[in-house]
C-alpha cells in the first residue's frame, strides 16, 4: 500500500461528512441526531462534520421509513453524493418499516432503494449508538484505500447496475 | 532586486511553504475556538488536513464543456491569488517590495471573492446564485470602507509601497485604518456576523454548493489562504518594524494568534445579520468612521 492510499485512509477515517436526509420519519431520530452533534455529544471531536450539500458529504444519514413521495428523493440524493461514498440507516424504521409496516404510504425498507452500509437500531438510537455507527461507516470508507479489501455495499451495487 | 527575493517570498516564507500549513491551522484554531466556547471539545488538531486529503481523494461528478473546465478553473485561480497576497505580504521590511505593490496586494485579495461570485453562478445552482448575488453585496457594502482604510493609512505616509507604509512611524490615522480594516475582516472571511454567502443550514452552502472533491479542496485551501492575507495584511501594519527580524516575525505569529482568536470570539458571540443589515453597518457606521479618519490623515499630511 503506497503512502497515499495510507494517508488517505487515515484521513477518510477522520473526516466524515454527513447529509441527513428525512424519509418520512417521527422527528425522534432527527432529533437523536442533531443531539449527537451538539455539546453534550459533539460528533465534531470525531471530525463529523453536518454539510448542507449532498455534494459535500461522504456519509447519507436516512432516518424514516421511506415514504412513497420520499424514494425517488432518496434515490436522487444517493446519486448526488460523490463516491466513495457510504450509507448509514438510523433507526429501526429504515431498516424494517418498523410500526408502519404494511402501510401503503410506504415503500420501505431503506435497502430496497439504496445500499445500506451500516445499520445503527433502535426506536429512537441513542446519540452515542448514532455517532459510533457513523465512525463505523467512516472506518468501511477508509478501508476501501486499502486495494484488497472488499467494495462497499455501494460500490458492488453500482457495479452491479454497469454490468447488467 | 534580483528574482530570488519574490520568487522565495512566494514560494517559502511568508508564501506557500509557510501559508498552507498556516492557513490550516488557523482554520482549525477557529473551530476549536468556537466549539471550546460552545463548551464542545471540538475537532482534532490538524482536522483541516484531514478534510483536505479526504476531499482530494473524492471524485468530482462528470461536467462536460465549458462549464466543467470553468467550474475547475475559478477555485485554482482563487487559490494562486491568494497565495499571491500572502506573498506580497512585508513580513521583512526593506527586503523586496516595488512601488505600487499595496495595489496589487488590495488587487488579489479581492480575486478569492470575485472567483466566488462567478464560481456561484457557473455552477447552474439555484443556492449557488443567492449566495452569488449576497457575496457581491457584501462585496459592495465592504469595499468601500476597507479602500477608504488603505487608502488613508497610504496617505499618512505618502507611498503606495507596502515596505515604506510599515516602516514609517505609527500614527494615530494609521492606527484608526487599521481598526477600520479589522472591522471589514469578517465579512471579508465570511464568518459571524457577516456569513451570509456561504450561510450553512439556510442557504446549503452558498456558491460551494455544487463544489465537490478536489474543487471543494481548493475552495478550503483558498479561505485558508485569506485568512492569511487578511490578518497578515492587519498584523503587518500594526507591529511597529523592529532592527531584529526574527522578533518582528515571532512579533507577528503571536499578534495574528490573537486576531485569529478575536474574529473566532466575535464569530461564536453573534448570530447571522441580514444582508440590509450588513450593508447599513457597512455603509452607514463604518463609512463615518472611516471616512473621518482619512479626511484628517489628508489634513495633518497636507499642514505638515
Amino acid at each position: 500500500m503506497s503512502w497515499w492510499n495510507r494517508l488517505l485512509c487515515l484521513c477518510r477515517r477522520r473526516s466524515p461528512w454527513i447529509f441527513h436526509m428525512n424519509a418520512g420519519s417521527c422527528n425522534g431520530c432527527d432529533i437523536e441526531l442533531v443531539a449527537a452533534l451538539t455539546p453534550r455529544y459533539d460528533a465534531e471531536q470525531v471530525g463529523v462534520l453536518l454539510q448542507g450539500s449532498p455534494r459535500h458529504a461522504d456519509i447519507v444519514c436516512v432516518t424514516g421509513p421511506v415514504t412513497r413521495t420520499a424514494a425517488p428523493a432518496i434515490r436522487r440524493v444517493f446519486d448526488q453524493v460523490c463516491r466513495p461514498k457510504a450509507v448509514v440507516a438510523i433507526g429501526s424504521c429504515p431498516a424494517t418499516t418498523n410500526v408502519f409496516i404494511n402501510s401503503r404510504t410506504l415503500e420501505g425498507p431503506l435497502e430496497k432503494h439504496i445500499p445500506v452500509d451500516v445499520f445503527v437500531p433502535g426506536c429512537p438510537p441513542r446519540p452515542d449508538a448514532i455517532i459510533r455507527g457513523i465512525a463505523a461507516a467512516a472506518g468501511l470508507l477508509a478501508s476501501r484505500s486499502r486495494e484488497s479489501a472488499p467494495p462497499l455495499a455501494s460500490e458492488s451495487a453500482v457495479q452491479k447496475e454497469a454490468a447488467e | 532586486m534580483n528574482l530570488l527575493t519574490p520568487l522565495a517570498r512566494f514560494l517559502i516564507f511568508p508564501g506557500l511553504l509557510f501559508a498552507v500549513p498556516a492557513a490550516w491551522f488557523v482554520l482549525w484554531l477557529e473551530r476549536k475556538t468556537v466549539a471550546l466556547l460552545q463548551r464542545r471539545i471540538g475537532p482534532p488538531f490538524g482536522q483541516p488536513f484531514f478534510d483536505f486529503v479526504k476531499l482530494l481523494g473524492k471524485t468530482t461528478p462528470p461536467r462536460p464543456g465549458l462549464e466543467g473546465m470553468l467550474m475547475r478553473a475559478w477555485p485554482l485561480i482563487a487559490v494562486s491569488a491568494a497565495a499571491g497576497a500572502v506573498g506580497l505580504l512585508p513580513v521583512f521590511p526593506s527586503r523586496g517590495g516595488f512601488q505600487g505593490d499595496m495595489i496589487l496586494l488590495l488587487a488579489l485579495m479581492e480575486i478569492p471573492a470575485i472567483c466566488l461570485i462567478v464560481a456561484g453562478f457557473t455552477s447552474g445552482s439555484l443556492f449557488g446564485e443567492i449566495g452569488s448575488a449576497r457575496e457581491a453585496v457584501l462585496l459592495v457594502s465592504y469595499n468601500v470602507v476597507f479602500l477608504l482604510a488603505a487608502l488613508s493609512i497610504a496617505s499618512t505616509q505618502h507611498t503606495f509601497r507596502l515596505e515604506a507604509i510599515v516602516a514609517g512611524p505609527a500614527t494615530p490615522w494609521r492606527w484608526l485604518g487599521v481598526i477600520a480594516i479589522l472591522i471589514c475582516l469578517p465579512a471579508k472571511l465570511h464568518v459571524n456576523p457577516f456569513s451570509l454567502p456561504n450561510a450553512e443550514q439556510e442557504i446549503y452552502a452558498g456558491p460551494m454548493t455544487e463544489y465537490a472533491g478536489f474543487e471543494l479542496a481548493m475552495w478550503q485551501l483558498s479561505h485558508g489562504l485569506e485568512w492569511i492575507a487578511g490578518v497578515g495584511l492587519v498584523v503587518t501594519l500594526a507591529i511597529p518594524p523592529s532592527p531584529d527580524a526574527w522578533l518582528t516575525v515571532a512579533e507577528l505569529l503571536f499578534l495574528g494568534f490573537a486576531v485569529v482568536l478575536l474574529l473566532s470570539l466575535v464569530a461564536a458571540a453573534t448570530a447571522r445579520l441580514a444582508i440590509d443589515t450588513t450593508v447599513r453597518f457597512y455603509w452607514r457606521c463604518a463609512l463615518v468612521f472611516i471616512v473621518a479618519a482619512l479626511s484628517s490623515a489628508i489634513l495633518v499630511r497636507w499642514r505638515s
